[in-house]
């Protein structure tokens, strides 16, 4: 049965890796519902966080081929009851529905979301939260013509209570070094 | 340490000499010629073959490979040069074959400006490569090319490609060479887990009917050994894949033979009569499994292999030995109780009794007047003393030439086997030669696969290989028109073919060569061919329509395979 899975890359900084990660996919046809990409705690290295729908078989084959990929530290998934996770949204609405009525900020203060910017033609609306609660802002907000909307990819933390990155790498140094 | 000023193109000669390289396979071109030129003072210390294809400069390097055991390497230029390597490298890929492939690339400032003879070569070749990694800085150099030896010749290997552009390569460095030794994202092999070892051993001991398949793991390795003693003291038949083949010898008592869609009978009915299967180095491909579904159904699976993405991939393991199959292998002998199971063993030999009569003698022996493959290749083993190095292309010859042609060393047998590559044999077989200058080098090539790479010949003629090729010459693209006669209706659809005169095509390239038409000449044909000093063609003509049996149909399970149509 096909379920979305966060998919979690440590990986070194090199070029080229997105491609070698994301072509994982590609080649077993599955595809990616979203992929955020920055710089972890530790310098240097980044994080991937990458949502599919796909099965628990079909993910832990891909979470394995990742892993294989020379330039990666660590590859994880988790279903999304395991992790904590947020996607932000953008909005932009004209301004002129913020003064004709009390609607749009009786949506904004129930949604918990926020005003970043207003002008003269539009307000830009920011609302974090998982992908139903921004959608439901969307529909909302769109009696009033949405005028931009983007989305976030995924980012996401795990329920352990520390980041087990630097430990790993110490691990990972001292095993390597054993090796030989 | 010492440093020297030298450009990058002369850095990455002196950086594969620390390598311990002394074959270079490659062709020249215009992003490439400052290292081309850089190597032109090395020629006492490094031999490059100049293949008549990137394609087959690729092959090449991958015969050398699979023989030396060493990673090959090969350079091209850019653009159409790096492209060419493509299909040698998803090659080495799937059949685990380590490269170091050097591409000139244009100078840094042209990237990306559809500039003479540029192409993504790095972005391209992602798929098919361990690693890739473009220098657009003489420094780099160095790092780049200690780190492609280290990541194509360890844990599993594979190909690598280092895409070096031209003002990398004219540009300069203080040179000094370091091996790399780890990198800190890449964990090359896994310790092997003593309780998994118990764990296996277990299973094992209680065994009734167990039988181990063994793959290319055994072979890369070199645990040939440890191999032999696990099933001498286990007394557990083996049998082999494709790329397993000459790992154990061919006369060994537990060596039953060949798994997969053109194996030997026995191995593949009694793998579902098996109540454990040991599977070492082989990673369950399709043409060794059949129907997954119905695989190995009675048995519990002990998987012992080197790259954890294997593990479960195809076929769950109830027990998986993760690590180098020389350790796992000398600790699960050591965990095991010594054994033996002769009337187990004795199934496999009635086995080979009914696939003897019904189709070995017949092919082996033939009472018809038309040539066969067959005995070809028994002639062939037998004259050469099963002591030589059998390179093979793509299709009915291949299957046949793994069948029969028997074994006494490892590292004997250079063949395609995930990917299947028609045009493999006679540029592999050239490197087969260089990775084992004292040893006889029979090339097995059908008429098709042959045309695909013909071109070799000259590089064969230009470097006096003493390389034996024999073409089995059946007029066909047999291996897919045995598949329309049996699955597509007789539907010949474009497998016939019209073939040039062979024998005065290699004459034109200055190898020397006799066709066989008549079984009275074969044997003679085959000695003759032996005993010429120098690169020799043998064309046989075989029987036009001639099938490779038994045969584990597409789709069907291992133990419907069939030994007739």
């Amino acid at each position: 049965m096909k379920q979305e899975f966060i998919i979690t890359v440590y990986s070194e900084n090199h070029i080229g890796l997105l491609t070698r990660t994301t072509i994982v996919f590609t080649r077993r046809k599955v595809n990616i519902e979203s992929l955020t990409v920055s710089e972890s705690a530790i310098p240097g290295i980044y994080k991937f966080t990458i949502v599919v729908k796909a099965t628990r078989e079909q993910t832990i084959k891909i979470v394995g081929q990742i892993e294989k990929q020379i330039d990666v530290l660590k590859a994880f998934y988790h279903t999304n009851e395991e992790m904590i996770y947020q996607e932000i949204a953008l909005y932009k609405v004209p301004t002129k529905a913020l003064y004709e009525s009390d609607t749009v900020e009786k949506i904004v203060r129930k949604a918990g979301a926020r005003i970043l910017e207003i002008t003269r033609e539009y307000v830009v609306i920011e609302k974090t939260g998982h992908k139903y609660e921004t959608q439901e802002l969307f529909e909302e907000l769109n009696q009033f013509k949405v005028m931009q909307f983007i989305r976030s990819g995924r980012v996401a933390l795990t329920r352990d209570p520390i980041e087990r990155l630097s430990e790993f790498l110490k691990e990972r140094d001292a095993f390597l070094d054993a090796l030989d | 340490m010492t440093t020297q000023k030298v450009t990058g193109s002369k850095a990455l000669i002196l950086s594969l000499l620390e390598e311990g390289v002394d074959t270079i396979f490659g062709y020249p071109g215009g992003a490439i010629m400052p290292i081309y030129d850089a190597l032109y003072d090395f020629d006492k210390k490094v031999k490059h073959i100049l293949t008549r294809h990137e394609q087959g400069a690729v092959h090449a390097a991958e015969g050398y490979a699979r023989v030396s055991g060493k990673a090959g390497v090969c350079f091209a230029t850019s653009g159409p040069g790096a492209t060419n390597l493509m299909t040698g490298i998803a090659d080495a890929m799937i059949d685990s074959t380590p490269l170091v492939c050097i591409t000139g690339q244009v100078a840094s400032p042209l990237l990306g400006t559809d500039a003479f003879q540029e192409s993504d070569v790095v972005g391209m070749s992602i798929p098919v490569t361990k690693w890739n990694y473009q220098v657009t800085n003489a420094e780099e150099i160095p790092e780049a090319i200690a780190q492609a030896f280290y990541i194509s010749q360890s844990g599993r290997p594979g190909p690598v490609l280092i895409d070096i552009t031209k003002d990398a390569q004219f540009g300069e460095l203080d040179f000094k060479y370091e091996k790399c030794k780890k990198i800190r994202s890449y964990v090359p092999e896994t310790p092997v887990d003593p309780f998994k070892i118990k764990e296996a051993a277990e299973i094992i001991d209680a065994a009734k009917r167990p039988l181990v398949l063994f793959g290319h793991g055994v072979i890369i390795g070199n645990a040939e050994n440890e191999f032999k003693a696990f099933i001498e003291k286990t007394g557990i038949p083996a049998a082999w894949t494709l790329l397993g083949l000459s790992a154990l010898p061919s006369d060994h008592i537990l060596n039953v033979g060949m798994l997969g869609m053109h194996g030997n009978y026995g191995p593949n009915l009694l793998t579902n009569e098996a109540d454990v299967v040991i599977a070492v180095g082989m990673r369950f491909d399709d043409r060794v499994t059949g129907k997954v579904s119905e695989y190995a159904s009675k048995a519990k699976i002990i998987h012992l292999e080197i790259d954890p993405a294997e593990i479960d991939k195809i076929i769950k393991a109830d027990v998986a030995v993760l690590g180098n199959s020389k350790k796992s292998l000398k600790m699960l002998t050591d965990n095991v109780n010594k054994n033996s199971h002769n009337d187990w063993v004795a199934r496999f030999r009635d086995c080979d009794y009914t696939e003897n009569e019904k189709i070995i003698q017949n092919e082996l022996f033939p009472e018809k007047p038309g040539l066969t493959m067959g005995e070809v290749i028994r002639i062939t083993g037998d004259k050469t003393n099963h002591e030589a190095i059998l390179v093979s292309d793509v299709g009915q010859h291949q299957m046949v030439a793994s069948r029969y042609f028997k074994f006494r060393k490892s590292k004997s047998n250079v063949t395609s086997g995930g990917l299947g590559t028609m045009g493999f044999g006679l540029p592999a077989s050239v490197g087969a030669q260089f990775g084992a200058l004292d040893r006889t080098v029979v090339a097995v090539i059908g008429d098709g696969g042959f045309q695909m790479t013909i071109q070799e010949l000259g590089t064969i003629a230009q470097n006096k290989l003493p390389i034996k090729i024999i073409i089995l010459n059946n007029n066909f693209l047999g291996m897919v028109r045995q598949w329309q006669q049996m699955f597509f209706d007789k539907r010949y659809s474009f497998t016939e073919l019209q073939n040039p005169d062979f024998i005065t095509i290699a004459k034109g390239f200055g190898v020397t060569g006799h066709k066989v038409e008549v079984r009275e000449d074969l044997e003679n044909g085959i000695q003759k061919m032996i005993d010429h000093n120098g690169p020799y063609l043998l064309e046989v003509v075989i029987e036009k329509e001639d099938n490779v049996f038994p045969m584990v149909p597409t789709g069907a399970s291992v133990s419907e395979i069939v030994l007739e149509h």
